[in-house]
């Protein structure tokens, strides 16, 4: 008989009526963040990085940007250099993650953080001290072995990770911990690269 | 001074609180409180008269006003709810502030006129909307002895004063000097001059079974109320008065996939808000026509009545927006077919089983009512169980040769 579709339709917008809605209040409720995430940001392992700057040299667009010096100590396997400039404008960044792929050492991973916006340009590039003071919350995009260290994000309960996926900045504070004005004072001028 | 005004009683108190004199034709109540000598002196009843009518027509207007905006965080609220969503929630404790917020933006806005449009026209446009919808409380009964006048053609008027809305869709739509917005005007006359009939005729029932046209009387009438009396009657006025006031499953005129916007296309700030505004009150006029016809109005236990009358409102309105979440928009083809292929019929089928029933059966006994009742639900469901098998809503997609002539002919 026809008409019982219309009937049928109406009580599927009931059923919706009735249910929860489906809504994440966004700033204040947030849905939890896959591990492999691809956010807009790095985690940068300084201890392990050679400033061998493959990572540079992969990147298609040329937006890592290392300033070494030898640090003088002639080991038997080579020099370790000292770094003195690791800037990623992540501006022109398009998150490809080649940069992740090509560090031979582990040390350089995307970040999980997506709330990027900034009102300057030059505020968009990362500078080594706020990679260094950085929350490390690497993505596991690319190294998803990292996974397997105490994580299951298939399991029920996830066991909490510290090292791995979730973005842990209350969006409220003005500042991340170790952005540049993070403490008051203001963001160093003249980024690398402009 | 035979007055449609003088069963109200708002007015009766402060005409006598003014006017109250031994002399007085309204018949100030003795007893009362209010009897004392008035304020005004004798021979000053007009002035009193004038400042009773105007204190009412304010409360009523700026009421209902009120009521408008609320609803309208009540609809998207709602229509939120109904596409699993929250609707509006940031503006105040869960969202209340939003028609406020609605309104300074919308009064923020430029207000523009098009170069091409006629300005006149354009700018009366609003105006000629809003006005049919608050007439339309002129006659509407809101609670036991409150109304603004008792017109003994109530129902009448109302269907009359609706109509002017078409022509300021059409001005408007005319006026602007865009196509989109003329598209939108001519649909406007097209289908609501189609769905006027069904809408009128299906009225007729109710006033075949109350026997008066003023809407009290018609309260007053229903011992049962008429949506189990007139369900077909019922079905034809619900469906054809949310096409009258462009709503979902008609909003042709206004339709966003097809037309931009409509008939107010080119309308920006405080007179699109006009627009809006006439458009949601719309709803609660016509809920509240509905619950006047077909739900007994104010009547109800307990509550006072004029909360039953706004419950019974938000009912309909509730109705409307169930409506409107739920059924797609139709083509316009088949929104003229249903209008004079499937509404009319029904309404003339109604008309034709009520007004024998009214003659062969004792309305004034209450079985005979039931009886009533039961027959026209059966015929209800029948008559739309048919026509929904049988009538064909559009036609089927034709094949359209169109002619482009070369560019030599075309010299
Ligand atoms: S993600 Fe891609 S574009 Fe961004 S820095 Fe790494 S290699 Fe360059
Ligand atoms: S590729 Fe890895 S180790 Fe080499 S400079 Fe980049 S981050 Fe450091």
């Amino acid at each position: 008989m026809y008409g019982l579709g219309i009937l049928n339709g109406f009580l599927v917008t009931m059923k919706n009526f009735i249910k929860k809605p489906v809504t994440i209040q966004y700033p204040e409720e947030r849905n939890p963040q896959h591990p492999r995430f691809r956010g807009e940001e790095f985690v940068w392992y300084e201890d392990r990085c050679t400033a061998c700057a493959s990572c540079a040299k992969y990147c298609p667009l040329g937006i890592i940007k290392i300033v070494t010096h030898p640090s003088g100590g002639k080991l038997p396997e080579g020099d370790a250099y000292a770094i003195d400039v690791f800037d990623i404008d992540i501006g022109r960044c398009m998150f490809c993650g080649l940069c992740v792929e090509a560090c031979p050492y582990d040390a350089l991973f995307m970040g999980s953080g997506f709330e990027e916006s900034k009102y300057k340009r030059a505020d968009l590039v990362i500078h080594a001290d706020r990679l260094r003071a950085a929350e490390k919350h690497p993505s596991t995009w690319f190294r998803p072995q990292l996974e397997g260290r105490g994580y299951d994000p298939q399991s029920d309960a996830p066991v909490p990770w510290k090292e791995a996926g979730r973005e842990s900045w209350p969006h409220h504070l003005p500042q991340r911990p170790g952005e540049p004005g993070a403490d008051g004072a203001d963001a160093p001028s003249s980024p690398a690269g402009h | 001074m035979p007055s449609p005004l003088e069963g109200n009683a708002l007015f009766r108190g402060i005409y006598c609180w003014l006017a109250a004199n031994k002399g007085n034709a309204l018949q100030c109540p003795p007893d009362g409180p209010a009897f004392k000598d008035g304020w005004l002196p004798l021979g000053w009843e007009w002035l009193a008269y004038t400042i009773a009518a105007l204190a009412i027509v304010m409360l009523v207007v700026n009421a209902f006003m009120v009521l408008a905006t609320i609803y309208t965080y009540v609809e998207r609220r709602l229509l939120g709810r109904f596409q699993s969503r929250l609707g509006p929630n940031r503006a105040g404790p869960f969202g209340l502030l939003q028609p406020i917020a609605d309104a300074i933006k919308l009064l923020a806005k430029e207000d523009l006129v098009p170069a091409g449009a006629d300005r006149w026209v354009f700018n009366l446009a609003p105006v000629v909307m809003v006005v049919p919808v608050i007439l339309v409380l002129a006659v509407l009964p809101f609670g036991r002895h409150s109304f603004v006048a008792d017109v003994n053609i109530g129902i009448l008027y109302v269907v009359a004063v609706t109509s002017i809305s078409t022509l300021a869709m059409f001005m408007a739509g005319f006026s602007s000097g865009n196509r989109y917005a003329m598209f939108g005007g001519m649909r406007a006359v097209a289908q609501l001059i189609s769905y006027e009939i069904p809408v009128v005729l299906s009225i007729v029932g109710v006033l075949l079974l109350a026997g008066s046209l003023s809407l009290v009387s018609i309260v007053e009438a229903q011992r049962i109320p008429y949506i189990l009396l007139q369900p077909l009657g019922f079905f034809v006025f619900m469906a054809g008065s949310s096409a009258e006031m462009n709503r979902s499953p008609f909003d042709l005129v206004e339709a966003e996939s097809e037309i931009v916007s409509g008939y107010h296309t080119e309308y920006s700030g405080m007179k699109f808000g006009v627009f809006q505004l006439a458009e949601f009150g719309a709803v609660l006029t016509t809920s509240g026509i509905m619950a006047t016809l077909f739900l007994k109005g104010w009547e109800g236990p307990v509550l006072p009545s004029h909360l039953w009358f706004l419950i019974k409102v938000f009912l309909f309105a509730f109705l409307f927006i169930w409506v409107r979440a739920t059924l797609p928009r139709l083509r316009l083809d088949q929104v003229m077919a249903f209008a004079w292929k499937f509404l009319l019929p029904l309404s003339l089928i109604n008309i034709f089983i009520t007004a024998i029933e009214v003659l062969a059966l004792d309305t004034t006994k209450l079985a005979n009512l039931w009886l009533m009742a039961g027959i026209n639900m059966a015929v209800a469901v029948l008559g739309i169980a048919a026509f929904s098998r049988f009538v064909r809503l559009g036609g089927k997609p034709r094949d359209i040769t169109i002619e482009i002539p070369m560019a030599s002919e075309a010299r």
